[in-house]
């Protein structure tokens, strides 16, 4: 089910054979992310001791739109803004061999609030990796996490999002794609048919 | 992706393709020892068994670094204080250690071929920390990394492998690797000191005037006088071969063009290399210590997967 790497015809073949429905429109996925932008506004109103970690690799193109927006929204603040891969802390990591990103967080996490951003929420297992991760890097005085969609009543680990774009119920052979227009041309959230 | 080969052996089975994977993941492991908690837990169900049949600092500090930075159990082995000095048999004394439920083994051996052999007999998965004359894959797996590093690329560079041609694990291996990934290379020393036939069998050029080497490269990787090896004397002195071939910062000023040096340890000061040149701003010597680790790292964190 790689869909980068298929060309545009192979993709519209693909999502015809296996598209159940479109879960977020593109300008449904844009007012979501605004949302999500100003909610952590209102839980972070200074943003002087917040931080943005993005989860690599597909984290980032959320992480990258809340970052775009929350500079429009407080021009005058710096955001202090991360990537972090998660590949060396998974608990499936000799399983199957899994290919690492960049990490790149600049700056000291310690005592800071910490908000981690991925695009989808599935079993949780992510982002048990990613609180052993950011841990290696020092001691934030409180994560949270933020996520596009929530896939209900599928966690494996207790894992509760922060901040939600839009909880949805799927079955295990379901599958949620988040495409972004600067990697896959088009800008929606689908729920595929395995 | 995945490496095309379960061992590590050396450089001259691998493909391009796993040569890029191994650069690019030891780029994310030398991010993971810049972090406060130098360390990852990806292997800590991985035992690993350092097998050195043959002296080593660096090498060895350098795996059993990676080794525990990711989190695997280790066991060092040194042939002198082993049983190996009452006649146990390589293959004897390798299953006896793996039958202790050991996953993969790092070995260094004097005898070309050893690596190959055992991976021949035995499950677990190896990899080559130099088998005497033939090849020391990751060393030539880090001197890339660090010219990389420095220069930016590997394709087109044109990198001149200075010394002891003929007894040089790390040579043979650089040769390999530079030339699958677009490098040109050029071997220089004495005569004595250059197999007959290299250029016909390795495709590299082969150079006896140190300074005109010089002159062709952008990377000078000078290789470490093996008297050890040497059954016959195949140069009057070392006075002698420091004269013609050793590198000072004489001989790189007039150069007119910068170039960078590095060598892969131990030094023979004031005979390969002088100190100046050796602590001097165009040496990477110490980063190609640095980026071992990450580079081992990688080597191992690829080899232990299942799916292998």
């Amino acid at each position: 089910m790689l869909i980068k790497g298929l060309s545009l015809k192979e993709r519209i073949y693909f999502y015809k054979k296996f598209v159940l429905k479109t879960i977020l429109s593109k300008e449904q996925l844009a007012l979501t992310i605004k949302r999500l932008a100003h909610q952590i506004l209102e839980n972070h109103p200074s943003l002087e001791h917040t931080v943005i970690i993005g989860l690599q690799p597909r984290g980032i193109f959320l992480s990258d739109r809340i970052v775009k927006e929350l500079e429009k929204l407080v021009p005058t603040t710096a955001i202090q803004y991360g990537k972090l891969d998660i590949t060396f802390y998974r608990d499936d990591v000799r399983k199957s061999l899994h290919i690492a990103s960049n990490t790149d967080i600049p700056f000291s996490i310690e005592n800071k609030r910490v908000i981690l951003v991925d695009d989808v929420l599935y079993t949780g297992r992510t982002i048990r990796a990613a609180l052993d991760a950011l841990l290696d890097f020092g001691r934030p005085s409180k994560v949270a996490l933020c996520v596009l969609v929530d896939r209900r009543f599928s966690r494996e680990l207790p894992i509760q999002p922060d901040y939600l774009g839009k909880a949805i119920d799927t079955i295990y052979s379901q599958r949620v794609t988040v495409l972004w227009k600067e990697n896959d041309d088009s800008e929606q959230v689908m729920l595929l048919d395995n | 992706m995945k490496l095309s080969t379960k061992h590590l052996l050396g450089i001259k089975h691998l493909t391009p393709e796993d040569i890029q994977l191994i650069l690019s993941t030891a780029e994310q492991f030398k991010e993971v020892l810049q972090r406060p908690v130098k360390k990852v837990p990806s292997l800590r169900d991985v035992t690993i068994v350092n097998l050195f049949y043959e002296n080593s600092t660096r090498t060895r500090m350098s795996f059993e670094l990676a080794e525990r930075r990711l989190s695997a159990d280790t066991l060092n082995f040194t042939a002198s204080s082993s049983s190996a000095a009452k006649g146990e048999t390589l293959l004897d004394t390798v299953n006896n250690i793996l039958s202790m439920k050991v996953d993969m083994v790092v070995m260094r051996h004097s005898a070309s071929g050893a690596p190959h052999f055992l991976a021949k007999h035995i499950p677990a998965a190896i990899v080559n920390a130099g088998d005497g004359i033939n090849e020391h894959p990751t060393q030539a797996l880090l001197d890339a990394f660090s010219m990389k590093e420095k220069l930016g690329r590997l394709a087109g560079l044109k990198v001149a492998i200075i010394g002891d041609i003929m007894h040089s694990r790390v040579a043979l291996s650089n040769m390999y690797l530079l030339q699958k990934m677009g490098a040109e290379v050029t071997v220089a020393g004495p005569p004595t000191l250059i197999p007959k036939y290299i250029s016909e069998a390795l495709g590299v050029r082969v150079e006896y005037n140190l300074k005109k080497a010089l002159q062709w490269c952008d990377v000078a990787n000078v290789l470490r006088i093996q008297l050890e090896r040497q059954n016959q004397p195949l140069f009057s002195s070392l006075r002698e071969y420091s004269l013609a071939y050793g590198i000072n910062r004489r001989l790189l000023d007039s150069l007119g063009k910068d170039i960078v040096i590095m060598h892969p340890g131990p030094i023979n000061r004031g005979v390969e290399l002088d100190s100046d040149v050796a602590d001097g701003g165009s040496s990477i010597i110490l980063n190609q210590v640095e980026n071992g680790v990450a580079v081992r790292m990688a080597v191992l964190y690829l080899l232990a997967n299942r799916e292998n």
